[in-house]
């Protein structure tokens, strides 16, 4: 049959490998190689679906990589006198605002549900009515999977099709949404870790995008430095491209090797069974089934037409038992229609209000088991508090966004998905290793030696999901019109290693870069004597102070600081203004 | 052709014939010269200068002198535009520096996030009406960009200056890492270091500095400083020398016209400010082909002793003149 909308992949060998033993079954293989599918409806629907997940991967990704300012002069907007604020001019987090778990864990830690998270109803409602439409058709990592499931298996045929039933270990998904939740309730938010959109954010956000940048850069480059007239001028082109499409500079993230690593070995987890992940791991797709058990849209089956051929379950992404002769499991379904635009015996139909005896609903979790999870995600809070580093023994390095609410508020709302890091114009923000215990794993954490907190940017708020780091304006963050400003920490000296203080050279450069006005960071001018082993000669020396009522704890210091290794001048956490458990100075404790 | 077979046993020795011996025999001297050329080329390569670098050393866009025309402009006025022309045309109007179809490279200061009024960057009207008048004049393309310290987004944007030179006609180039190219510099103390390209391939160069307090250099940094601009690398090391390291950047690049932005100029916290309380109006402009002459004026606007500024002693009577005397300065404020 020549390629058309309605054929269908049968491969080859598939009258042995795919159907039942019977004479049948090998008939409708054949069938289905010479017709297609029965049903034109299916092959209409499995292109719309194709059409919506090309659309929204696209989506996601156009939103991801548009996670940063870059200025459009000539929007008409007359700058000159005063400018206007900075501000993206999209709603990059859109797919976070709508992930229904974002919006019942946080809501259940921190009691509240953050403003943009009431757009969670918009997936969550028509699951109610629909099922998990999502999986199928929007959710971009599904997709990821879902193709290199189909475009790159490693088993195939009958093998593929065994894989393909429904197994016990994928409840694991639900038992996992279990524990996440029950730590929720326990005000520790760890669906961050697992939930898709937040996975997918973080990893290509924070590893694939500056990941193929840096390859990019640097085969341009390449081209650039070849003296070759032509390649040249290529090369600057290209890079224009590049800065555009990808990101403008090159932007290095904490352990970005194990993010993209993860997504990539995640992904590879198809070539032996269909979208594993999404079957086994996935707790949004884990709450998405549990939303589907009222659902009024499903399967109807005509099993006496089934001659087993098979294919339903060959193209089956959600392991939801399409075949004839069994129960279609409304919770694993993706509603992808593979099954429905696969039959050459017109035997499955997606319709309202199915046949209540096709349909299983539930997550069919085990008590025991469920049980487990619950106790598992119960642990979890209370052993990181009693661990050493939460209240007392806090990591001095542990410096969180400019308007980050404290740490134990943020813990229940912070879900790891990398907006802020993504966004922050100076490479300031990364995912925490361990900084902020295990329990704050990939939160955000600033690294001063790598980036700064610009003065007067608030992008990191405006693009946090979930009010972890609040959306503030430009005069609240540095303290004009009334304001006290926002307070990340504050600066220190390591007088043994500054140049001014321990070589008696010229140097002051955090001076220059302190942006508070009057400047936290000043000068003492002093005649010193420079020693030397052969003699000494006196000369004028700047040798900086920091004034701690002063300091923000920006860290524009210790960035500029040219003692690249171990700076002169660093930054810690004492004195944040978020958290009254960390204040300093008694003068700033009465200004809040 | 021979058959696969047969070059796949060439040594069996009673079966090799005449063409297999010569496939063999091309082959390895293809290879040979492919590794003798290639190991030749990349012989010792990261020590051959390349073409790049060696076109570095004095950068000269200055055009001859013309003993009609004062050689620095000191005036006085409140509309930026009306001013600059005003004192490009006491210089002899813009069509004796800029040429038709010229590439030119206006260098403002684009430093900072700061908006206008914190006078941390120049003024972005002095900056569109530079362009206007190098477009008129009849510039092929006049590219307006700086290696900002700041995120450069952030500081082209509210600086204004992105907008306004965008909207009179440039190509704002926001500094990209590619951009930047290492050159041989031969100066006394930068001997190579990586340079903001866009700002060297140009045919005519226009500093626009603005003129403000810096407390490494005695309080003032003006037009000499800004050319700290066109470095990328690690240009924080440089304040460890910072008179031997502006004297040998304004060797390097050697402009065709030089503007002080004095119109508001900040007087405290520099370079970048902060505050609209550490600025002050003052109303002046001073343009001209002198840049030490230029700055010596800076310094007298921001009430420095100007002998006390290192970069300056050094450059006097090198560059450019202290001495105003010297010059033939027309001062419409005195």
């Amino acid at each position: 049959m020549a390629f058309t909308w309605k054929g269908i992949y049968v491969p080859q060998g598939a009258e042995q490998h795919v159907a039942a033993d019977t004479p049948a079954a090998k008939d409708s293989i054949r069938k289905a190689r010479l017709y297609g599918a029965t049903s034109t409806k299916g092959r209409a629907l499995v292109w719309l679906r194709r059409l919506s997940q090309a659309f929204f991967l696209f989506l996601f990704l156009y939103l991801l990589v548009n996670t940063e300012y870059i200025p459009s002069f000539g929007s008409g907007v007359e700058t000159a006198a005063g400018a206007e604020s900075v501000a993206l001019d999209m709603p990059v987090n859109i797919f976070l605002s709508i992930d229904p778990l974002v919006g019942l864990s946080t809501a259940i830690a921190a009691h509240s549900l953050f403003k943009g998270l009431i757009w969670c109803l918009v997936l969550a409602i028509p699951t109610l009515l629909v099922g998990r439409f999502f999986c199928g058709w929007i959710c971009p990592f599904g997709t990821l999977h879902h193709w290199t499931a189909a475009l790159w298996p490693s088993i195939q045929g009958g093998k593929r099709i065994k894989r393909n039933r429904l197994q016990p270990f994928m409840r694991l998904k639900f038992y996992l949404l279990v524990g996440f939740l029950v730590a929720s309730l326990f005000t520790t938010v760890q669906i961050g870790l697992l939930d898709p959109i937040c996975l997918l954010t973080r990893s290509v956000g924070l590893a694939i995008i500056p990941g193929l940048n840096y390859v990019a850069a640097e085969a341009l480059n390449l081209m650039a430095l070849s003296n070759i007239g032509f390649l040249q001028s290529w090369a600057d082109t290209g890079n224009t491209v590049r800065a555009s499409t990808l990101s403008q500079d090159q932007a290095v993230y904490n352990g970005a090797f194990f993010l993209g690593a993860s997504l990539i070995g995640l992904l590879l987890m198809n070539r032996y069974i269909t979208r594993l992940w999404c079957r086994m791991l996935c707790p949004l797709g884990a709450l998405l089934g549990i939303f589907s058990r009222f659902s009024i849209f499903g399967m109807r089956k005509d099993h006496e037409k089934c001659t087993g051929c098979n294919l339903c379950l060959l193209h089956c992404q959600g392991a939801a038992e399409p075949q004839g002769g069994v129960q279609w499991h409304a919770a694993e379904c993706h509603l992808c229609f593979n099954c429905e635009g696969a039959c050459p015996e017109d035997v499955i139909h997606f319709k309202f209000f199915p046949r209540r005896s096709d349909v299983e609903v539930g997550a069919n979790m085990q008590r025991r088991s469920f049980m487990r999870a619950a106790a598992a995600g119960a642990v979890m809070l209370p052993l990181s508090r009693v661990s050493t580093g939460f209240w007392e023994n806090s990591n001095p390095k542990l410096i969180r966004p400019p308007g980050s609410v404290p740490e134990k508020e943020f813990l229940e709302r912070c879900i790891k998905c990398g907006e802020c890091m993504k966004v922050c114009p100076t490479n300031f923000l990364h995912p925490a290793a361990f900084e902020a215990g295990l329990e704050g794993l990939w939160s955000p954490v600033a690294i001063a030696r790598v980036g700064y907190c610009e003065h007067s940017c608030t992008l990191c708020g405006s693009v946090c999901p979930t009010g972890a780091i609040q959306p503030i304006t430009e005069a609240q963050k540095v303290g004009k019109d009334g304001h006290q400003p926002i307070r990340l920490g504050t600066a220190f000296y390591n007088r043994g290693r500054c140049l001014p203080w321990a070589m008696d050279t010229p140097c002051i450069v955090c001076e220059e870069w302190c942006p508070t006005s009057p400047k936290a960071i000043w000068v003492e001018e002093v005649e010193v004597r420079k020693e030397r082993k052969d003699g000494g000669e006196v000369i004028k020396l700047q040798r900086p102070h920091v004034d701690p009522e002063r300091c923000i704890g920006c860290g524009a210091c210790e960035y500029a600081c040219p003692v690249k290794d171990d700076p002169a001048v660093y930054i810690t956490n004492i004195n944040e203004s978020r958290e009254p458990e960390n204040r300093l100075l008694l003068k700033v404790i009465q200004q809040y | 052709m021979a058959k696969a077979g047969e070059i796949q046993s060439p040594y069996k020795g009673e079966d090799i014939d005449r063409r297999s011996v010569l496939k063999i025999a091309a082959g390895g001297v293809v290879g040979a010269a492919a590794l003798g050329g290639g190991a030749a080329w990349l012989f010792d390569r990261e020590n051959r200068p390349s073409e790049e670098q060696g076109r570095g050393m004095v950068r000269d866009y200055t055009v001859p002198d013309d003993p009609a025309y004062p050689q620095v402009v000191k005036i006085q006025g409140s509309d930026p535009s009306q001013t600059l022309s005003r004192a490009v045309e006491l210089m002899g109007g813009i069509r004796r520096f800029i040429e038709p179809g010229d590439r030119v490279a206006i260098k403002p200061n684009i430093g900072w996030d700061r908006v206008p009024k914190h006078a941390a960057n120049t003024n972005p009207l002095l900056v569109a009406a530079m362009v206007d008048m190098c477009l008129k004049a009849g510039a092929s393309e006049v590219i307006v960009t700086d290696a900002s310290c700041n995120d450069a987004n952030r500081a082209y944007k509210n600086s204004g200056i992105g907008e306004a030179a965008y909207n009179a006609g440039a190509r704002v180039l926001l500094p990209r890492k590619d951009r930047f190219h290492e050159m041989v510099l031969e100066g006394k103390l930068l001997k190579k270091w990586p340079v903001y390209t866009p700002l060297v391939y140009a045919d005519k160069v226009i500093n626009m500095a603005i003129c403000k307090h810096h407390n490494l250099t005695n309080g003032l940094t003006a037009c000499m400083k800004n050319w700290y601009g066109i470095l990328g690398g690690q240009r924080n090391l440089l304040h460890q020398d910072i008179h031997t390291s502006i004297f040998d950047l304004a060797n390097f690049m050697r402009p065709t016209l030089v503007v002080l932005d004095a119109l508001r100029i900040l007087v405290r916290n520099g370079p970048q400010g902060g505050s609209f309380s550490d600025t002050e109006v003052k109303n002046l402009l001073v343009v001209g082909t002198d840049q030490v002459a230029i700055d010596t004026i800076a310094a007298d606007i921001m009430g420095r002793d100007p002998r006390t500024i290192g970069f300056l002693t050094l450059s006097d009577g090198v560059l450019g003149h202290m001495d105003l005397s010297r010059i033939r300065l027309k001062d419409l404020t005195a």
